[in-house]
């Protein structure tokens, strides 16, 4: 139905990071993919949220666009302060934080790497380039993004 | 007036680690200025000229200061201020 395109980390494995590997179960990235698909040609955003400290996604939490935009988005503030809040209720972190590229390959633009503020995150980019609203082929990869740098890290689909 | 301001992770170098700091004034912009004299660097990280930063966002008591005085907020004993990052891209 669709693929993941995993990516070996192009800057080696001397990363801050000790995990260089999103791993993330099939369902959950079925729901990123959906969601990108469902809000094409305008960007989909959202989050994963898991406990803190785990590295690991447990739950989808599609977020508003509030830009509504092809080229650019943004969280709407205030669902983005509940939903922060909700997180720190549950000891959870934003593990993984999603959105969708519908013109261009799912690597990182330079106002996603000016904007990038949470260095603990996995930045997925899905791209809906080539598939639009319907099924076809899906490129989806992960990022470290930290002080302006990219590194490429590979997805593990479990 | 004395508040609590909640400091998002990218933010934490410049609180010593510390997730909330006090900070005193009766508007959002004097708070800051607090914070700033406490924690040095932090006000050039939330203002850019005479306003917020275009992409962090601060609320007082859970609401979004764009929606209420923005820097001219105010605030009293005991609110809350918030400073969140947006997330945003393209």
């Amino acid at each position: 139905m669709w693929s993941v395109r995993s990516t070996r980390a192009r800057r080696g494995a001397s990363g801050t990071y000790p995990c260089q590997v999103l791993r993330i179960a099939q369902p959950l990235l079925d729901e990123i993919v959906a969601h990108a698909r469902r809000d094409h040609p305008d960007e989909a955003c959202g989050i994963v949220a898991g406990a803190e400290g785990t590295d690991q996604p447990r739950r989808v939490i599609p977020m508003l666009n509030a830009e509504r935009s092809p080229t650019f988005f943004r969280f709407d503030s205030t669902e983005q302060l509940k939903v922060w809040r909700e997180l720190d209720d549950r000891d959870e972190v934003p593990v993984v934080i999603y959105h969708s590229h519908t013109a261009t390959e799912a690597y990182p633009s330079r106002t996603d790497i000016g904007l990038a503020a949470e260095p603990d995150a996995h930045y997925v980019i899905v791209s809906t380039a080539e598939c639009g609203k319907s099924k076809g082929p899906v490129e989806c990869r992960s990022f470290r993004i930290v002080e302006g740098v990219i590194t490429e890290e590979e997805v593990e689909v479990t | 007036m004395a508040v609590e301001v909640r400091i998002p992770t990218i933010l934490r170098t410049y609180t010593g680690g510390a997730k909330a700091v006090d900070g005193t004034g009766a508007t959002l912009a004097e708070v800051i200025q607090d914070v700033e004299s406490g924690h040095p660097g932090i006000k050039d990280r939330l203002i850019e000229g005479a306003d917020l930063r275009r992409f962090i966002n601060v609320y007082v008591n859970d609401e979004d200061v764009r929606f209420l005085d923005g820097l001219d907020t105010a605030v009293t004993d005991g609110d809350v201020v918030v400073v969140l990052p947006a997330v945003a891209g393209g």
